[in-house]
Order: C-alpha cells, then structure tokens, then sequence
C-alpha cells in the first residue's frame, strides 16, 4: 500500500512584473508520485526541475505566495494543511539539501534531541551519533565548527531519531566521501527495510541505482517516466521516454551523449507534451495537449509515442 | 590559554583606538573653538566689559597666553588636560569635571530608563510584527514606528508635558527635583516622578529604530534556511520563534543598542532642554549658547568617552556571546 501519493500536484507562484502586471509560473505541474511501504523511489532530473519544491509542498512549508493545486494523500488520507502541520516533523521528516539547515547558533546535539518527538531524547541522540561514528563531543559543537560531512551526518540524524515513517531525503549525500555516502545509503535502505519508506531526492542517479527501488524521472516540474530500479541498465532500451533514455546516455559510463537544447523556464513553458521541442520523436500531436501519465508494462511514462 | 591572549591583544587594540580617537578630537574641538566667534577674554568677564578698557583687555590676553602661537597653546591646555585637569566652567563658576559628575549622574538616570524602556518595548513590538508579517497587527506596528522615526524628540517632549503636566497635571512640569525644597528634603520618588516624562519621551522616541531593525532582522532569520528546516520539523509559532529566531536576532539587537548611545546622548540634549532637567544635555546647551570653553570642551571629550564606552561594552558582549566569535574552530 502506497503511504505517500502525490496525484496532479501543482505548483505555481504569483509574481508581479514591470508595474502591476501578474505573473503565474508554473514551477510543478500535474505531478504525480507514490511511494509504498518498505519502498525507496527516487527522484532524479536536473536543477531547476522542482525536485526540493515537491518536498517543501509535501510537508507545507511552500512561500507564502505559492498556489498548490492537486492532492496528497498520507496513509490514504488526505493531507489538509493542519494534518501536515501535525504530521511533519513525526511522520514525515526531511533530509534538507543544504547544510545551513542547521542554526547556527545551536549546539548541534540539542538540534538533533529537539527532533526526537517521544522517548527519551538524550538516549536518542546519543545512540544515533554513535551508529553515524560522530564523537561524543560533537553534541556539544556548533555547526561551523563541523565538516561538510559531519554536518550532513547531523542532518540525517534529525531525520532518523524522530521516528517518522517517511523520510524524504533531498540530495543526503554531496560533500561526504565515498564510504559515508555509501554508508548513508545503507541507513536509508535499513530505513526503508523497517517497513517505512523513502522519497530520495537526487541528481546522482548511480547512488539512486544502487539502493532504490523505482526511480521516477523528472523533467519540468512533472514526472516523464516512473520505471523499476532493473530498467536502468544497458543503453537505456527497457527505459520508454525519451527524456529518460537521453539522460541515461548522457551519463559518462553510457557514452557521454548531450542532448541539444535545456530545460524550458518555468515562465515559458511550451504548450503539450514539455520535451517536446528538444524530442526527436516530435510530432504534431505532441503540441497539443500535457500527455496524461500512463502505465505500461511495470512502471508509467508521460509519452504518448512510447510503447 | 590561547583565549585570553586573544582577548588581551584585542582590549589592547581598543584602547589604543580610543587614545587616537581622544586626541583627535581634542586637537578638531580645539581648532574649531579657536576659530570660533567667542572671544575668550569677552566670555570670561562678561557683563563687566563696560568697565574693562582695551589695555587691560590686552593684559589679560597677555597673561592667559592668547598671542602665543596656536600649537603652543594647544599645548598648554593639552598638558593640563593630561594632569587631570579640565579647567573652570565660566558660566558655573566651578571646576568642569565637577560640572560634568554631578550633571552626569543624573543624566545617566534619564538615559539608563529610556535606554532599557525603548530597547525592551523595540524588541517585542519588532519581533510581534515580524512573527506575523503582513497581518493587521504588523502594518499596525510599522506605521506607529515610521511615525514615531520621523518625530523629532523636542516636539514629542513637548505633546508629553501638555498632555500629562499640563492637562492631566499627573506630573511635574519640568527641573529634576521640586522647586524651592532643600536638597536634604528631596525625597527618593520625587526625583522619580521628575524623571518619568523625560525618560518616557526619550523612550518613546527610542522605540521605532529599535522596533524596525529588530523586525527586519527576525524577517530576515525567518527566511533562512535553517527556519524552513525548523518548519518542516513541525516548528511553528512561539516554540520556532523561542529556539531560532530569538537566539538569532538577539546578538545583532544587543550590538545595536550599545552603538545607540550616541543617538541616546543626541536625544537626551533636547529632552533635558525641553524638561529643564538638570543633566548633561541641558549643560551642554548652556556652555554653546554662553560660550563657556572649558565646559564645552569637556563636554564633547566625555560624550566622545560615553559613545565608545557603549560602542566597547557592545563589542566585548559581542565576543562572549557569539559561540562563532567564542570558541575555537576545530
């Protein structure tokens, strides 16, 4: 059973440009995305593609001049806004991007006990630096007297003690050295094994390989394609979007092949299918309208040429 | 070990700072009232000019030294200065640092109440809008503080003293104690009740920098990423606000009240002179507008002492209190 489920959701700002003139870009649109239990999907696609929005609208934490449209359901429920505001930090925890999520004027051990919602927090904390091989005297430390890693250590700490049973990880893993990363990904794995799940965030698609289960590709602000881990081998022939198949030639190991063109901006979004004007299988139809998410064989893809 | 080293080099530094400062406000206070219209002789004897003839004006120049050349007398007064000694305050009749005691203790009264009062009712105003940006109670807050930023502090001592001396008549209308009451017999509230409309318009005055920094300082803490991380941990409101944002705004808001002492010394000038209170501000009026040299000149050397006092106590605090300033890098 899914525990997390995102179906259509949208996200767009208002702006204002030159004098009163309204602007709404679209940063998400019609996105859909679930993870079940004992699960980890991840999230790849480049910068820019919405990826650390989808978290911050998931746990309701979106600036104030966003409009979210579509629905996300938790356990089967809906999400409303007080149940995430119940919900995130107990049942839903993230793994932020950046190491400034720490304050810096906090000693680190007492951010990590004020994540721990029940039990004992000291205990708690004292526990989890140990399993992260983070000193006793790092509890009484202050984020700039860390590494990178230690403080990337810190922050999946915070996620792990509070007892969530989702965590949504966005990019756990850059700055930390090639054990620690392959460390940190084994929690998460153990995480997700303790029937929980994970929602990974990342634009390392080698590190999502080895450890999730799905890999849900983004482009856009929209998914274009969720597919199995095993779907991800060869040269991308089992992969059905385009977008997908391009992304996984133009890593290095599968032959270092750009595509022309980027990502359209947010404020200039084609009409149809998004891939479309950087798509060698284009065709009229293709401009028409956003293809819907569609199953095919193990996963789904938003190509309406893919078989 | 290593620590107090630092410390030491650091207070070593200030203090060497506050030597050139000192000096070169000397040398710039004593060009400038050099080049003053004042004539010294003229400030001295005062209304006794019709009786001095122009021999024994030049006599008295003579004997003081006016004709000698500038640097000379600089460094007269100088050397005197370094001996501890200030000079006689024409217009009092007494010596300056007696003057400037005496004046002070009960400025500092005046200053201290309206200093904690704006610094405490700042803080909480800036923060309360700034927790709720946007909503009634922030626009509310924000307009009371542009109007009151905008206020010159004569014109709001005087709506204060109409208001509750005059109309009310809950206070005394102006001086810092009772008129015609022997000093023995002042009592303690009294000088209080003196003190409350001054303090309250300094304050008053006070409150919309402090508020308006505060506010935008929090804004800014509120936007940061470790906030959103905060709220996506299920922080919200009062609890948010207590662990990061307070602990966040409240270095810089310390800092900026310390370096408000000039502003304080500016503002208590014209509360004092609006109040007929009897402290430093209203001295200094006197000795500008009487050219009473001495006086002034002390004045200026103590206000410059006061400012970086505040501006030193504001580092020092600075140095403890920030644990990125506090402890060692590892």
């Amino acid at each position: 059973m899914a525990i997390l489920e995102v179906e259509n959701l949208s996200v767009s700002f208002k702006r204002y440009t030159r004098g009163f003139k309204q602007v709404k870009s679209n940063v998400i649109s019609s996105l859909s995305v679930e993870v079940e239990e004992g699960e980890i999907m991840a999230i790849v696609g480049a910068s820019g593609s919405g990826k650390s929005l989808l978290a911050q609208a998931i746990l309701g934490i979106l600036p104030r001049n966003a409009i979210v449209s579509g629905g996300i359901k938790y356990g089967g429920e809906v999400l409303t806004p007080p149940r995430q505001r119940a919900l995130c930090g107990r049942e839903i925890a993230l793994v932020p991007q950046s190491v400034n999520s720490l304050d810096p004027l906090m000693r680190v051990g007492e951010q990590v006990r004020t994540s721990v919602k029940s039990g004992n927090a000291a205990a708690a904390q004292k526990e989890v630096f140990e399993r992260y091989h983070l000193d006793a005297n790092v509890e009484k430390m202050y984020p700039f007297q860390l590494s990178g890693g230690m403080a990337r250590r810190v922050l999946i700490s915070t996620a792990m003690v509070s007892g969530a049973r989702v965590i949504i990880a966005d990019e756990p893993t850059p700055g930390l050295d090639e054990r620690s990363v392959a460390e940190a990904l084994k929690h998460l794995r153990e995480f997700a094994d303790s029937r929980c799940a994970v929602l990974l965030i990342t634009h390392d698609i080698e590190s999502a390989l080895k450890i999730a289960d799905r890999i849900a590709v983004f482009y856009a602000g929209t998914t274009v394609e969720i597919s199995p881990v095993e779907n991800f081998r060869g040269n991308g022939e089992e992969l059905w979007h385009p977008f997908s198949k391009a992304l996984w030639r133009a890593l290095p190991q599968n032959g270092f092949v750009p595509i022309p063109g980027s990502q359209p901006h947010p404020d200039d979004l084609p009409s149809g299918c998004l891939f479309a004007p950087r798509c060698g299988m284009a065709s009229a139809e293709c401009g028409e309208a956003l293809p819907d998410m569609r199953k095919l064989r193990n996963g789904s893809v938003r190509c309406i040429h893919a078989t | 070990m290593e620590k107090s080293r630092k410390l030491a080099i650091f207070l070593l530094l200030k203090v060497l700072r506050m030597a050139t400062l000192l000096a070169a406000i000397c040398f710039i206070s004593f060009l400038l009232v050099k080049n003053s219209p004042i004539d010294p002789v003229q400030a001295y004897i005062g209304a006794d000019m019709v009786n001095v003839g122009p021999e024994q004006r030049e006599q008295i120049a003579e004997y003081w030294g006016l004709d000698e050349p500038i640097m000379l007398q600089f460094s007269h007064w100088a050397g005197a200065l370094l001996s501890g000694d200030m000079g006689t305050s024409m217009v009092y009749r007494e010596p300056v640092a007696d003057i400037i005691s005496v004046r002070f203790r009960h400025s500092i009264a005046l200053m201290l109440a309206a200093w904690i009062l704006s610094g405490i009712i700042g803080f909480a105003l800036g923060a309360v809008a700034a927790m709720k940006k946007g909503t009634l109670a922030d626009r509310i807050i924000q307009w009371y503080c542009y109007t009151l930023a905008s206020t010159p502090t004569f014109w709001m001592g005087l709506l204060v003293l109409m208001v509750f001396s005059v109309w009310l008549g809950w206070f005394p209308i102006g001086l810092g104690v009772p008129a015609g009451v022997l000093t023995e017999d002042i009592t303690f509230s009294e000088r209080i009740q003196h003190l409350i409309l001054p303090a309250v318009t300094l304050s008053i005055v006070g409150v919309g920098n402090v508020a308006l920094h505060t506010r935008q300082k929090l804004i800014d803490v509120l936007g940061s990423e470790y906030v959103l991380f905060a709220r996506a941990r299920g922080e919200q409101g009062f609890v948010l606000f207590w662990r990061h944002g307070l602990r966040n705004i409240m270095v810089p808001a310390l800092m900026l009240q310390f370096a408000s002492f000039s502003e304080l010394f500016g503002g208590a000038v014209l509360a004092e002179q609006v109040f007929s209170y009897p402290g430093l501000g209203q001295a200094t009026v006197e000795a500008g507008i009487k050219g009473d040299v001495p006086l002034l000149l002390g004045l200026v050397l103590f206000s410059a002492v006061f400012v970086f006092a505040g501006n030193l106590i504001g580092d020092i605090l600075h140095r403890l209190i920030d644990p990125r300033l506090r402890e060692e890098r590892l």
